[in-house]
């Protein structure tokens, strides 16, 4: 099924400048591979070498932190918008 | 090159100053045309990194910045970047901030030597992540 996934404006670069790009999915984790198939430069940015989502990008299920569903394993249906919600960490040394 | 109103830089000054010896932080409003990215006002974030690193260490919650997108959108501005202060040490971006940065924003960062504001810089991260470019910082 095809589901929408909202882009932070930070990785609209990667996606032609679209806000919103329809991906084929039925769970979390295969919706964002698919996005990252389909613009290759968002892979470094979501995930680590080690291939997993990078602790300060966010992924919720319309209102919801898929931490507190199933992760990346959370179903989605064709009504759900996802979006990548960025937090910022930092700091000295 | 990023343009930071009086405004803008005198509340990241005085945030950093107040912060003091925690490092503070925020979100930058403005716009960008072309090359030039405005920054008008900013968003101040309470740090919500665990008090005993917060000398050292800052974090905007997803909730945070769902919020400061909500702000930004009602005010008609966008999310240029983020600011915080770098407690007596340079403002140099760390190899912690870059393991932790986007692409694209502005990261501000103003150092604040025993209280007192010392200076201020701004860099955006290469997109491969190899590093982080300065650019340049004009206040008026």
């Amino acid at each position: 099924m095809t589901v929408q996934i909202l882009i932070p404006t930070p990785l609209r670069q990667f996606t032609n400048n679209l806000e919103s790009v329809a991906v084929e999915g039925s769970s979390v984790g295969e919706a964002l591979n698919n996005l990252c198939l389909k613009y290759s430069p968002l892979q470094k940015h979501l995930y680590s070498d080690d291939g997993k989502l990078r602790n300060f990008v966010n992924v919720y299920v319309n209102d919801e932190d898929i931490r507190y569903l199933q992760k990346e394993s959370t179903p989605i249906s064709e009504k759900d918008i996802l979006s990548i919600i960025p937090s910022i960490a930092g700091g000295d040394v | 090159m990023l343009k930071l109103s009086k405004a803008a830089f005198d509340a990241i000054r005085k945030h950093g100053e107040q912060a003091f010896p925690h490092e503070c932080c925020g979100v930058l409003f403005g716009k960008v045309n072309g090359e030039q990215r405005v920054v008008g006002e900013v968003f101040v974030i309470e740090n919500q990194f665990e008090e005993a690193e917060r000398y050292h260490r800052f974090l905007i919650t997803p909730d945070n910045y769902r919020e400061a997108e909500k702000v930004a959108r009602a005010k008609k501005v966008d999310i240029i970047g983020f600011y915080h202060s770098h407690p007596d040490s340079p403002s140099v971006a760390s190899k912690y901030d870059l393991d932790h940065a986007f692409p694209w924003f502005s990261y501000v960062i103003v150092s604040i030597m025993k209280k007192k504001y010392y200076d201020i810089h701004s860099w955006i991260m290469e997109n491969d992540r190899s590093g982080f470019n300065e650019e340049s910082v004009i206040i008026e």
